[in-house]
């Protein structure tokens, strides 16, 4: 339905994506930010609530929180104003939690992504700014009965909030991707959805194409990973487009997606948002970051993933998926780096970090455990002819296992190949010998045999001839 | 180990005088638990502290280690805070001990201390009457010579009013000046702890040790504490501006007398006395009721019974029980304006009061600037329009128990120090005479009171 629909009805969505910020403290006290510990444990006077306890900003995420706007192109305020949002909730110990409102810390940014539908895409980034999260309720540890951890209370946040700029459901998916790797890349966040230091947030509407005015927009929440934000979309956008073609009208309403059923259902009412009563936090003065502080932000931060890709593409002659793909991830990139500036050849590099590297990684939590310096050899190795590609392989992996240097790794496996003539020529003469029909058939035509003689030469020996060495021997004695 | 004995014999006076003062309702600490926790500070305490074992009695909405912290409030009933305010933490450090709560109104909010869980403190010379609030408990035990000295807490006038009734000095500093960590919070941009002494040098050296910066408050000045001045000579040199608007046609005679015979000792001690007028003076009150209960309205959500202090239970839901704790929890005058700062701070509401308060507030406190801009170095006015009213007299009738702080809003509003000082009697009753000083130049308000103390009359009918 929704593909037959598709060409009567444009999606406009805009997205809400909570960041926690990579810092050792919380937001306004000195506790741990830690993820995983036992419930209330990183908890002091101030991310408690307790009465009489006051907030005192960190400056480590302040940092974070301006790298991270200044990496998406923001317009980074000198002044800033921490409001505060009210609301009742057990796990909001404070009852308001500090965030910013009218003066944000940032406005006004964009961020360039590839979308599946139209290319390069530019998402505009609205506003970025700081606040604190709240603690977590568990409604499943003990039977009838809530219990509030406050551990998360208190860690630093941003908010970030894009115009109605997405056009599917696929296209918030790839800019949400960019944005991890962009904020991941400045070093701010882990952006680890499931440990929650990502959360998303989606306004959906649908209008007819061509049409100016937005539609009515509903919210939907918990969208837990980035698998579900495809399917949460999609399935409030075919849900809206399923009302509109029924003659309803779309509600204005927040609805929680559950990924169990796939599909979503309206907040109950006592979740439903209230009126805020935003206010300026008298107990924060004004944010003031000055002239330098802003300056030293946008010195730290490093060499973005899109200016990266250009780089690479021109610097080494890459195409653009090579780049793309060695420029996902910042450790990758400045790995692959690394092997080229050992004096690999950039294309050779280029694969082996592509395959065998990122092969390995995946199987060892992200680790690249060779290190580049060793790969460059190895690369040498197989271009000098001492090790077949194959071979290579069985000494990237022992390497990868139990290291060593790629030489002596390759001499103990007894992989260096054979680039002795006589030997060669040896096994060459032993083959021909054995199989005289085929090179008779060879003699009368049919070449392609050649590449069969390659291969009992390589079994012969063990798969330590030079298979270019092979060949050519080959070709003379098969010579008429 | 160092001799203690000086600081325990000081103790047991203090907790000896405490006892007599049972009537006033003053002290809620109850008194065993006092005697014993002054014994064990008093051993404890610092002798090279300057305030070495100066029993310091302690408003019930400062945090303290020792006894509960409960702002007078039920919601807050038993509850231990599990540290000290900083404003604690210093007088510790400099060999004072801390000689129990005192009594006030609920969360601070109220100008008689009659509003109070614990029931309502009496004025130390009229039992009929407020001692005044919400600082009375600290106020009445100062007057009735229990303690030379006791920590207090303004918003609108809550430690000068009362000092102005009960006839002892009271000082609130510049916003800024003392740490607000561990204050329990009524309107975070108007509070300030101050200091209710049995006179000016007693309250002035009292707020020199809790003042300075601290690093738990964003917003306490980073500064040192506060130097003491001297007693001067005279008040050469001084322009004391005397503000028309305190000096309403209706304003009690008796109060104008007192207030025009410390003026012409001003005179007399060499100051120079010009008339000034803030214009937007008669917008303070109002202002004041916006701000302090919007701020209140946030500042109180955290008292919901699910974390700490009782519950008032039977709830099946956690909506029920806020709705439960929260109206059983707090007295009429906290719901009051709870729903009052809840109202002004909501959407369709904000820019119509609260916004408009915040640009009034930004007038008043420009005003001030002004008459200080052109010369003028301390303000004087009467600190309250009348001398202790009756108990009961006001609690039914909010307007007119707010009018009380007419006079002295306007320093919390502009953040400015201000202090009050006995400057005579009206049929028994104390009355105080105020000065505003210019931020952070409170040596400079001492200085002057200091000088006034020396002759005024303060015992003497107006």
């Amino acid at each position: 339905m929704a593909a037959a629909a598709g060409g009567r009805w444009e999606t406009v969505i805009g997205l809400e994506t909570h960041v926690q910020l990579r810092t050792a403290s919380k937001m306004f006290c000195g506790c741990s930010a830690a993820f995983g510990a036992s419930p209330n444990t990183n908890v002091c006077p101030v991310c408690m609530g307790l009465p009489g306890a006051l907030p005192v900003p960190n400056e480590q995420a302040l940092k974070h929180a301006v790298r991270a706007a200044l990496a998406l192109g923001c317009a980074v305020h000198p002044r800033s104003i921490f409001a505060r949002k009210n609301y009742f909730y057990p796990d909001l110990p404070k009852g308001y939690q500090i965030s910013q409102f009218e003066l944000p810390l940032a406005t006004n940014g964009s961020l360039s992504y590839l979308s599946p539908d139209r290319g390069i895409a530019t998402a505009t980034i609205v506003r970025l700014h700081v606040e604190e999260d709240a603690g977590k309720s568990l409604h499943d540890r003990f039977p009838r009965e809530t219990a509030i951890d406050l551990n998360r209370c208190g860690v630093p946040l941003i908010e970030i909030v894009t115009g109605p700029d997405f056009r599917s459901p696929q296209e918030a998916r790839a800019y949400l991707q960019t944005l991890k790797q962009v904020l991941e890349y400045a070093g701010v966040s882990d952006c680890d959805m499931e440990k929650g230091s990502l959360r998303v947030d989606a306004n959906v509407s649908v209008r007819r194409p061509g049409a100016s005015a937005l539609g009515t927009k509903t919210e939907v929440k918990n969208i837990n990973s980035f698998a579900y934000v495809e399917k949460a979309l999609t399935v409030e956008r075919d849900r809206q487009i399923a009302v509109l073609e029924g003659g309803g009208v779309v509600e204005q309403q927040t609805l929680l997606y559950d990924a169990k059923t796939n599909a979503v259902r309206p907040q109950r009412a006592k979740e439903e948002s209230h009126d805020y009563r935003y206010f300026p936090d008298p107990d924060l003065p004004p944010l003031v970051l000055s002239e330098p502080f802003i300056a030293e932000q946008q010195a730290q931060l490093p060499e973005l993933p899109a200016k990266k890709r250009e780089r690479f593409v021109a610097q080494y002659a890459l195409s653009v998926n090579d780049a793309t793909v060695l420029t996902a991830d910042r450790a990758v990139a400045d790995y692959y780096e690394a092997v080229v500036h050992a004096a690999a050849d950039f294309k050779a590099a280029a694969n082996w970090v592509m395959t065998e590297v990122l092969g390995d990684a995946k199987d060892h939590q992200g680790q690249l455990r060779v290190p580049p310096e060793s790969l460059a050899h190895l690369i040498a190795l197989v271009q000098g002819g001492t090790l077949s590609h194959q071979a290579a392989k069985r000494v990237f992996t022992e390497v990868a296992e139990r290291g060593g240097e790629p030489r002596t790794v390759a001499e103990a496996l007894g992989l260096t190949q054979v680039a002795d003539r006589g030997m060669v020529a040896g096994w060459v003469s032993e083959v021909l010998g054995a199989y005289t029909t085929e090179v008779t058939r060879y003699k009368d035509g049919e070449r392609k045999l050649l590449q069969f003689f390659v291969g009992q030469v390589m079994k012969r020996s063990g798969g330590k001839a030079d298979p270019k060495l092979t060949q050519r021997v080959l070709e003379e004695k098969l010579a008429p | 180990m160092s001799d203690s004995s000086e600081a325990l014999a000081s103790a047991k006076a203090a907790a000896d005088r405490i006892v007599k003062t049972k009537r006033l309702n003053a002290c809620i600490t109850p008194l065993k638990e006092l005697r014993k926790s002054l014994d064990q500070q008093a051993r404890a305490a610092h002798p090279s502290g300057v305030l070495y074992g100066m029993p310091v009695a302690v408003k019930d909405n400062i945090c303290t280690l020792e006894f509960t912290t409960s702002c007078g409030s039920r919601i807050l009933e038993g509850y231990r805070s599990p540290y000290d305010a900083t404003a604690i933490a210093k007088l510790k450090a400099a060999g004072a001990l801390i000689a129990g709560k005192t009594n006030c109104d609920e969360f601070a909010m109220g100008s008689s201390t009659e509003h109070s869980a614990y029931g309502r403190a009496v004025h130390p010379f009229e039992k009929t009457r407020v001692p005044g609030g919400s600082s009375g408990g600290s106020a009445a035990l100062v007057a009735a010579g229990a303690v030379p000295a006791a920590l207090g807490s303004e918003t609108g006038g809550s430690v000068r009013q009362p000092a102005s009734f009960c006839g002892v000095v009271g000082i609130k500093p510049t916003y800024g000046r003392v740490s607000r960590y561990g204050l329990v919070a009524f309107g975070s941009s108007l509070d300030q702890i101050g200091v209710l002494g049995r006179s000016v040098h007693d309250a002035a050296r009292v707020l020199s040790v809790i003042s300075g910066r601290d690093p738990k408050d964003s917003t306490c000045e980073d500064r040192d504490s506060l130097r003491l001045p001297t007693v001067p000579e005279s008040l050469q040199g001084f322009v004391i501006g005397v503000l028309k608007e305190y000096f309403p046609p209706d304003l009690d005679p008796a109060v104008r007398r007192a207030c025009e015979r410390a003026i012409r000792l001003l005179k007399e001690l060499g100051a120079a006395v010009r008339d000034v007028s803030l214009p937007h003076t008669p917008y303070a009150v109002a202002t004041y009721y916006i701000i302090a209960p919007a701020e209140a309205s946030s500042n109180l959500a955290r008292f919901d019974g699910a974390r700490y202090g009782p519950r008032f239970d039977g709830a099946l839901d956690v909506r029920t029980l806020y709705k439960k704790t929260r109206g059983e929890g707090f007295g009429p005058e906290v719901r009051r304006r709870i729903l009052v700062g809840t109202y002004v701070l909501s959407s369709g509401y904000y820019d119509a009061y609260y916004r408009k308060a915040q640009q009034m507030r930004a007038l008043i406190a420009q005003d001030f600037r002004n008459a200080f801009d052109r010369g003028v170095d301390l303000l004087f006015t009467p600190t309250t329009p009348t001398s202790a009213f009756k108990a009961g007299e006001k609690v039914g009738d909010p307007i007119a128990m707010y009018l009380s702080d007419i006079f002295t809003v306007t320093a919390n509003l502009a953040g400015l120090p201000a202090m009050s000082i006995p400057i005579g009697r009206i049929k028994g009753l104390p009355i105080g005479g105020q000065f505003i000083g210019q931020a952070f130049l409170e040596d400079e308000m001492i200085e002057a009171a200091y000088a006034l103390e020396r002759v005024v009359p303060a015992a003497e009918e107006a």
